[in-house]
């Protein structure tokens, strides 16, 4: 019988040997159905010890959730380019949870993917979701890293013998002055003689300038750097070949400076993904705008370097201890900007997620550097 | 034979080869495009060496590069749309460089572009759309091209190397594009990425109807047909070419040099002004640092690959754009990191310089003479 219908049934097998395995070679690695599919996007390298790694490292902790695939895309621009990721996230690899990480990807070019697909959700990293301007399948979410910035300044105000701390950051934007002003305070909070010198860079990936920075903040007599720049690893390294101590920004740079590296405010993005995923399983509405701090364990310091000293140690414990507890406030009043004039009244006090803090404009007494 | 026939014979033959070589055109330009294609071929095949050595297989590689280029209407549309700025934006190499000039600051003249077209919508919110978006172009045309006639002016009247000179004024121009967009033009409420104010949903450029290109890849398309005319049909074109070829040949032959090099940046300069403009008409809405993105860089690569010819930039920005489209489909399905894709470029422009010194070197090719 088999004979009669033209095809054996080992040619059909063959067949479908064959079949499969061009179905195979066409697309490397399907999707498993019934796995949600969550695209991470960066805008730089996933290894640059700063922005991009916290974020990829997060990533990597998901992949190893049950019921995830994730895909990833390292060096996408803010341009178009990013709508064309997401989209292709969506239309070839079947993505419908997409966390696009950088600030520019939130306007125009996530709000219009959003209005194209809106099945898929988005959760954008940095940006300011409203409820009456954005879209219901859209959110943001992002971490009060200013506490983490005080607690490296208290253990720069202890460590410095010249009383000179310096700052390099990328542009005087709100999320950027809020670090270097709650650096600064947590220093002064130890010694009120302390002095920060900033320089702006102009731009985040600048690693020509930031070497040249840091070189120059050394060369004025500053024996404690940091920064807010996307890949922290030219300026810790830099800091370390010229015996200065250093903190940390946005990811764990220690190994980067075995001797000089104090601690360092680093960002825990995966209880905020393991958050969204954990909602998307249950088949709950993802939330739409997502804050937290050190106590909800969005930010976290990183351990201590050996040149911290004992009593840096304690003082620093003793005030993450009372941030912890919530409420904590390092933007009170009376607080002057470096130019005289009184930004934050006497009696008045900012906690980290007062929405005053977002259109910061202002660097506080004690820092030498201007906006402008 | 008198000494005289045999003159007048050889005469015949050297003068008309064309006609005695009635397919000489048809092999020259199968050379122009064999070139290219044989190169693409020997990249790609030192590309899956180098995949190999990675443990990564090159079959795999290919098909998703078609995959991701090509297969899908999504595809091709993302391959379009990447090369769409990247057409004007290799104008701005092409066209001085038919006076030998290499210019490669494309990438200012692309940011002021943007830059002066949304400046000119701030005092005509509300005006009728197209005027506005007419305005916007010749701005962003001025733009660019005053921009670029900058770099001309240091080379026809001091005679200041032009590749230097125009490096340099990018550098200069970016920064006058920051410092004006972080401060003077800046809408306060661009809290964290400094921005101008936005140029108004009425006065953005639609897509394409029926597609999700923006209609930047037209007009690129259209603009590149226009300098190949002029540069190879009109009489402004052979003087330009005749000034590359040799300069104090033309100077002898009374061409205005100085005017032609400083007309050749200004176009050049105008193109990548434009490319700001719809970069921001069609996309970004407002003028941020986002529209320093590459995109005049890139067109440095792709003018050279087309061997400054304005009409084989099309099919060049059209590979380049693929390779960008497929690029992210590469990271995720092979692990590959980002830097692959500017290997593989790599291999493709070594391989395309090293094919243009055979050109000219394959006697098939070459004009024939009956005998």
């Amino acid at each position: 019988m088999t004979e009669a219908s033209g095809i054996s049934r080992r040619t059909l097998l063959q067949g479908a040997a064959i079949g499969t395995a061009a179905l195979a070679v066409g697309a490397p690695r399907p999707a498993q159905a019934a796995d949600t599919v969550v695209g991470f996007i960066y805008v730089g390298p996933k290894d640059d010890y700063g922005y991009n790694q916290a974020h990829a490292e997060a990533a990597a902790m998901v992949k190893k959730m049950p019921g995830i695939k994730v895909v990833e895309e390292e060096k996408v621009p803010e341009t178009d380019d990013v709508s064309k990721t997401m989209q292709s996230m969506i239309e070839l690899d079947g993505a419908s949870l997409l966390f696009p990480t950088s600030y520019g990807y939130f306007d125009p070019y996530m709000l219009r993917m959003a209005a194209k697909y809106p099945k898929v959700q988005f959760r954008h990293c940095g940006g300011l979701w409203q409820k009456d301007k954005h879209p219901m399948n859209t959110g943001s979410y992002f971490g009060y890293i200013g506490m983490a910035q005080y607690l490296s300044g208290i253990v720069a105000g202890h460590t410095s013998k010249t009383k000179k701390i310096g700052f390099v950051a990328a542009k005087p934007i709100p999320q950027v002055l809020v670090n270097i002003n709650s650096f600064i305070l947590g220093a002064r909070s130890v010694d009120p003689s302390i002095t920060c010198q900033v320089i702006f860079t102009g731009d985040w990936s600048m690693p020509v300038k930031e070497a040249e920075a840091t070189n120059s903040l050394a060369d004025q007599g500053v024996d404690v750097v940091t920064c807010h720049v996307d890949g922290p690893k030219v300026l810790v390294e830099t800091a370390e070949h010229r015996g200065i101590y250093v903190c940390g920004y946005h990811a764990d740079q220690s190994k980067l400076a075995p001797k000089g590296y104090l601690t360092g405010a680093e960002w825990n993005w995966i209880t905020v993904y393991k958050k969204f995923i954990d909602e998307a399983k249950a088949g709950k509405p993802l939330d739409n705008f997502v804050r937290g701090g050190l106590s909800e364990g969005f930010v976290k310091t990183s351990a201590y370097g050996p040149a911290v000293s004992a009593e840096a140690r304690k003082h620093t414990d003793a005030v993450k201890a009372e941030i912890m507890k919530g409420g904590y406030a390092v933007f009170k009043g009376p607080l002057k900007d470096n130019k005289g004039n009184v930004v934050i009244p006497a009696g008045k006090a900012f906690v980290e997620t007062a929405i005053e803090l977002e259109s910061m404009n202002y660097l506080v007494e004690g820092v030498v550097g201007s906006l402008s | 034979m008198s000494g005289a026939a045999g003159i007048k014979q050889q005469a015949a033959q050297s003068a008309s080869p064309a006609l005695a070589d009635r397919f000489y055109p048809i092999r020259r330009a199968l050379e122009t495009v064999a070139g290219p294609i044989v190169a693409l071929l020997l990249a790609s095949a030192a590309f899956s060496l180098f995949l190999l050595a990675l443990g990564k297989s090159p079959a795999d590689f290919f098909s998703l590069m078609w995959l991701g280029a090509f297969a899908s209407s999504f595809s091709l549309t993302n391959t379009l749309q990447r090369a769409a700025p990247l057409l004007l934006t290799a104008l701005c190499v092409a066209v001085p460089a038919q006076l030998g000039l290499v210019i490669i600051g494309g990438e200012a003249a692309v940011a002021l572009g943007g830059l002066a077209s949304t400046v000119v919508t701030l005092p005509l919110q509300g005006a009728w759309p197209p005027l506005v978006q007419i305005l916007m172009a010749l701005a962003g045309i001025a733009a660019g091209g005053g921009w670029i006639a900058i770099t001309g002016l240091l080379r026809a009247k001091r005679g200041i190397n032009e590749t230097v000179a125009s490096l340099v004024l990018s550098y200069i121009g970016i920064a006058i594009f920051n410092h004006l967009v972080e401060g003077l033009l800046r809408d306060p409420a661009s809290l964290n990425k400094p921005s101008t104010y936005d140029i108004g949903a009425a006065n953005m450029l639609g897509p394409i109807p029926g597609t999700d290109l923006h209609p930047g890849l037209l007009v690129g398309i259209v603009v590149c047909i226009l300098c190949w005319v002029l540069i190879s049909r009109t009489s402004l074109g052979f003087s330009m070419r005749v000034t590359g070829g040799n300069l104090r040949a033309a100077q002898l032959q009374g061409l205005p040099v100085n005017r032609l090099i400083i007309l050749a940046c200004v176009i050049g300069g105008g193109c990548a002004g434009l490319a700001g403009m719809i970069e921001v008409a069609a996309i970004q809405g407002r003028a941020n640092s986002s529209l320093i993105a590459g995109y005049g860089y890139a067109g440095i690569l792709i003018a050279f690959l087309s061997r400054q010819n304005p009409l084989a930039i099309i099919p060049m920005s059209v590979v380049l754009g693929g390779i960008g489209a497929a690029g992210g489909l590469l990271q995720r399905r092979m692990d590959l990191p980002d830097a692959t894709v500017a290997v593989l470029e790599g291999f493709i422009f070594v391989a395309i310089l090293a094919s243009e010194t055979m050109q000219g070197r394959i006697a098939w090719f070459q004009p024939r003479s009956k005998s």
